[in-house]
């Protein structure tokens, strides 16, 4: 493993990697760590906004998100978020602010109150892009020692981290977690459901619709012959995972796809301690799947 | 020829709420709609709404307002961001669904919606610790809105809790004060 790094990053984690995704953020630093990216977490952030905050406040939700923005100008430094949720709050307030300079006249305004100021310089990346661009499918594969040969696995992405158009991947039929994966030793299985909607906070609000895409997203992996999923949101994951059977329940049918974080099996193919990549934190145990290269 | 009063006029028509959604950034492009229904078609939750995408956007520029405003529809809006990308007018659907939560919210429509007591407490959440709480957002959620639902759910936030991944604790941010003064000096820049 090494001590030296070649690259450092801001690491923003966001609220759900302290919670419900623990297992994202302690298997997303042990891998960048035997990969050699440094990854460094932004001091004091605070909550991207989600989606939630913008369906009430507009201004005050793009302020919030841009204070995250104007502590990492501070440093340099791109920002980098493994949740998609964070990607796409951190994302569009860095793209809104210099299209519409009004909004952004008033967001800086409002920093200026707690002493902060943001000049637009800062780069929002998705965890996921850094992999497949900066570190890079070779160098991963170098770094392979117990390959994942002969695991089905199914890559979802759910939705926010391809859309809306960005430079990670395309909108609808996204195939870099697949190349990664590749890479890893496994043997990725296209599935149609790949880049639809879990049901996101809909889960808590208006559970059947929850249930129906869940259940939707399972069938189609179910009929392509895929024995576990892995995705790079925190959200799909918790609604997959712990709703999987209540869904299962409510169709007649009986799912047991465990989902984990693409992190967590990339850690597992260099050889990293599933423990320490929080395997076993999953409601939908990934044992069985996994038997074989645990 | 007799005026049908079930019928309104192009030249009555009130266009303050168009302007209205015209004025969100993002927004401006509504008047570009063609209706071909490619949002609604991409839509995973318009199966289950009474207007979905395409008819709202038809509703805001006939400027029938409060009917757009009390749709339950509204809601509904996942933020999948497919219609966005769809839209072959590359309208940014999503943005105006986000308008038209926070037109409805603030004039007290969506009083009777989940989506909305879910953002509203999301909101309070990180306005006061600068960070969410899950655990604490869906006891507040529940509690106000379904606490059957509150039941329903503990055994699933049970073994969440089991796995640590439902903490009791709270993380604030340590610049709270400052925190709240941005928060304050946005809120106010608002209403202007």
């Amino acid at each position: 493993m090494s001590e030296t790094y070649w690259r450092e990053y801001l690491y923003y984690p966001g609220c759900s990697l302290h919670s419900t995704s623990k297992s994202y953020d302690e298997s997303s630093r042990a891998v960048c760590q035997a990969l050699g990216a440094k990854l460094v977490e932004l001091e004091d952030w605070n909550c991207c906004g989600a989606t939630a905050y913008m369906g009430i406040k507009e201004l005050t939700a793009f302020t919030v998100s841009a204070r995250n923005l104007a502590l990492a100008e501070k440093t340099g430094k791109e920002i980098i978020a493994p949740c998609s949720g964070c990607y796409v709050g951190l994302n569009k307030t860095n793209n809104y602010l210099k299209e519409f300079p009004d909004v952004g006249k008033k967001v800086n305004a409002a920093l200026s109150e707690g002493g902060l100021q943001y000049n637009g310089t800062v780069k929002v990346r998705h965890l996921l892009d850094v992999f497949t661009k900066d570190i890079g499918y070779e160098k991963v594969k170098q770094f392979v020692v117990k390959p994942l040969e002969g695991l089905k696995v199914g890559c979802y992405y759910g939705c926010q981290i391809v859309r809306p158009r960005n430079e990670i991947d395309d909108p609808e039929c996204p195939e870099t977690m697949e190349a990664l994966l590749k890479a890893c030793g496994a043997a990725p299985v296209d599935f149609a459901m790949k880049a639809f909607c879990c049901g996101g906070s809909l889960m808590g609000t208006e559970e059947t619709i929850g249930l129906r895409l869940v259940k939707n997203l399972l069938h189609s992996a179910f009929r392509s012959g895929i024995k576990i999923l892995v995705t790079p949101c925190p959200l799909c994951q918790l609604n997959v995972d712990a709703y999987q059977k209540r869904a299962g329940k409510k169709y007649g049918m009986e799912f047991n796809i465990p989902i984990l974080y693409f992190t967590q099996l990339i850690g597992l193919a260099l050889g990293i301690e599933p423990k320490k990549l929080g395997i076993g934190r999953e409601i939908i145990s990934a044992h069985e799947a996994l038997k074989p290269y645990l | 020829m007799a005026r049908r009063p079930d019928i309104q006029r192009e030249g009555d028509m009130d266009l303050s709420f168009l302007d209205e959604v015209r004025a969100v950034p993002g927004g401006e492009k509504i008047v570009d709609c063609i209706q071909c229904g490619t949002c609604s078609g991409s839509c995973p939750t318009s199966y289950l709404m009474e207007d979905s995408p395409r008819n709202l956007f038809y509703k805001i520029r006939a400027g029938l307002r409060d009917e757009v405003l009390k749709s339950p529809d509204i809601w509904l809006c996942t933020s999948c961001y497919m219609c966005y990308v769809r839209c072959p007018k590359n309208i940014k659907v999503t943005d105006i669904m986000y308008a038209l939560k926070r037109i409805s919210s603030k004039e007290r429509f969506s009083l009777q919606w989940r989506g909305y007591h879910l953002a509203k407490s999301f909101m309070s959440v990180v306005n006061r610790d600068g960070r969410n709480n899950e655990t604490e957002l869906l006891l507040r959620f529940f509690l106000k809105t379904n606490p059957f639902g509150l039941i329903r759910n503990s055994l699933i936030g049970l073994r969440l809790w089991l796995r640590g991944r439902m903490p009791l604790s709270r993380h604030r941010i340590r610049e709270r004060k400052k925190f709240r003064a941005i928060i304050a000096k946005a809120e106010s820049l608002s209403a202007m």
